[in-house]
């Protein structure tokens, strides 16, 4: 009992970021955002707005993931900056702004509107912040709905991309919807890889603990929710894009959270992968069991719970735990090196 | 004498030397219920000070105080004269206060080296090779370094607690708030888990420790503080304090008759 803790060596440890398989996995990853763009001069045009969808769908899970497994802010409120992403493009296009650009100019400011609400929305915690950033969505609906120049509550078209051949006008809204996917994923990851990553995923797991240790919780929070802010608005103004119309009940719709939900559970909330795999998931079943109505609701809700009681950390876990993936080097592992390994004692060399 | 003091001049040097952490008159109350009734607490430099008592006596509570998890409602906190009392936890770290959680709070879905890299990147200003260095060096002092690529959750208690000691650590803390770290373990990782807060001593980290355990405890501790009822019971070295006629009737008789 006396040596009880048996010292390890006094070893070369080193800590490591990437693996050969992570390396295989970022470089394959990089590769096919690539190829993508190219997916317009090959598919038609019906394919090229499909994979539009998807990407919205992407961005929207990769957002809401941000939010939910990584700050702890599970917001059934994003519908608000969908909502004014698309309004917001509508609004500039009325003014004589060149419909891409008001895409982008309308999901900065979607960040700004996230970065006034943040003020009231993060002081809310849990059920609170839940249910009021709901109510938010709902008060922007109303304004919009009460506003004729805006359409009301009929809805409203997008002008100024009658000019563009449909292919053209598909094909452009894919790259660019395709550019923002790219971006707030490379954004994301740099900020997981980040040391600023560590702190990410402790207040995921334990808020208090992580600010026990020096974390500083609520700019982190800050930050997150205003990148969310972005890209739903961002996703918002692209949907608007794809589809050419939109309606107050169905962008401000409280749906999109249920979708946003459904991807991050079943992918697997709080890691980068599952998000990915979660979006694309949703399009197929949506694509195939769509037009099935109410049922079709109650299956994406009924998975959902399932998900949630019996696979709390998605489908990603599944190959994570198993075969041990890890696509993108965001963690940190520790290795003996080889001259400690071989049990020679360097000072007798 | 204060008319040759400059006016920058810092807290006043007394007798002996200065505490390194002073709560002075803390009060705080939830709702009805008056956890802390006027508690002054101190620790020097390099001292280790235990804190016993019956359960509800506040001493959790004291110790969240200290850390900053919450704010007393009268009362000063201060760090080296410094007064901390508005200082959020993740701040008040940064200052020197680690602290240990009675339930182990691992962040389950990391590694334990990627736990202690928290600490050590969070509560320092340390370089990122620096960074590095220091999490072996406490994954080898707490001994977890052959564990540091396991997911958190995976651990059982022992390496569990082991964690919650090591993680705070990392912070390079200047004191270390250990709260019951010793429950639920068999007397050998007890006895080993004394080793580890004896060295720890000894790299001059002043510890303040709540135990059930007394007998754990002295082997470690300078002075011992008893509460109940929110309120300081007796203070003093550590044998003298167990002998106390109230600290045997508020605790250890109580104690004794369970």
């Amino acid at each position: 009992m006396t040596t009880t803790t048996a010292p390890a060596p006094p070893g070369p440890w080193s800590v490591q970021r990437s693996s050969l398989a992570s390396r295989i996995g970022s470089g394959s990853l990089l590769a096919l955002a690539v190829a993508l763009f190219a997916v317009p001069q090959i598919l038609s045009a019906n394919i090229v707005q499909q994979l539009t969808s998807l990407l919205i769908f992407l961005v929207l899970a990769v957002m809401w993931n941000a939010l939910a497994g990584y700050a702890g802010l599970v917001s059934v409120g994003q519908q608000t900056f969908i909502g004014f992403g698309a309004y917001g493009t509508i609004l500039l296009t009325q003014h004589g702004i060149q419909p891409y650009l008001a895409v982008v100019l309308a999901s900065l400011a979607s960040a700004v509107l996230a970065a006034a609400l943040s003020l009231v929305v993060l002081r809310l915690r849990g059920g609170q912040f839940a249910v009021g950033t709901w109510v938010v969505a709902e008060a922007l609906a109303l304004f919009v709905m009460l506003d004729q120049s805006l359409g009301g509550g009929t809805g409203v078209s997008l002008q100024g991309l009658s000019g563009y051949a449909p292919e053209v006008r598909r094909a452009f809204t894919y790259w660019l919807t395709l550019a923002f996917a790219v971006l707030l994923l490379v954004a994301l990851f740099l900020l997981l890889r980040h040391r600023t990553g560590a702190a990410l995923q402790a207040i995921r797991d334990d808020e208090d603990a992580a600010a026990s240790l020096g974390v500083r919780v609520r700019p982190l929070k800050f930050m997150l929710f205003v990148l969310a802010g972005f890209g739903c608005g961002a996703a918002g103004a692209l949907t608007l894009a794809n589809t050419l119309f939109i309606q107050p009940q169905s962008i401000f719709g409280v749906q999109w959270s249920a979708y946003m939900i459904f991807m991050v559970l079943v992918g697997g909330i709080g890691t980068f992968e599952g998000p990915i795999l979660g979006a694309i998931l949703f399009f197929t079943v949506q694509y195939f069991f769509a037009d099935q109505g109410a049922w079709y609701l109650i299956g994406l809700g009924l998975t959902a719970v399932a998900f949630a009681l019996f696979l709390p950390r998605g489908l990603w876990s599944l190959l994570h735990d198993r075969i041990h993936v890890q696509l993108l080097p965001v963690g940190y592992h520790l290795r003996r090196q080889p001259t400690a390994a071989t049990g020679a004692n360097p000072r007798e060399t | 004498m204060s008319a040759l003091s400059t006016p920058t001049a810092g807290p006043s040097h007394e007798e002996g030397p200065q505490p390194l952490l002073v709560g002075t008159g803390l009060v705080l109350n939830y709702g009805d219920l008056r956890v802390l009734d006027g508690v002054d607490f101190h620790v020097a430099p390099g001292e280790a000070v235990g804190i016993v008592g019956p359960n509800g006596a506040g001493k959790t509570t004291l110790l969240n105080a200290l850390a900053g998890s919450v704010t007393p409602d009268q009362g000063s906190i201060r760090i080296e004269g410094r007064d901390v009392t508005a200082l959020r936890p993740e701040l008040r770290c940064r200052q020197g206060i680690g602290r240990a959680f009675q339930i182990p709070r691992p962040f389950g879905g990391m590694t334990v080296l990627e736990n202690v890299l928290v600490g050590a990147s969070f509560g320092t200003r340390l370089s990122r090779r620096a960074t590095h260095r220091r999490c072996v060096e406490v994954l080898e002092l707490c001994g977890l370094i052959d564990l540091a690529n396991r997911r958190a959750e995976a651990l059982g208690l022992l390496h569990r607690k082991r964690l919650e000691l090591a993680r705070s650590l990392a912070t390079d803390p200047r004191v270390l708030l250990l709260d019951e770290i010793g429950g639920g373990l068999t007397d050998a990782e007890a006895a080993q888990l004394v080793t580890t807060v004896k060295s720890l001593r000894e790299l001059g980290i002043s510890i303040v420790w709540i135990e059930h355990i007394v007998h754990i405890l002295v082997q470690v501790i300078d002075r011992l503080v008893c509460m109940d009822a929110g309120r300081v019971l007796a203070e003093g070295e550590p044998r003298a304090v167990l002998r106390d006629a109230h600290v045997v009737d508020a605790y250890l008789g109580r104690g004794g008759r369970d």
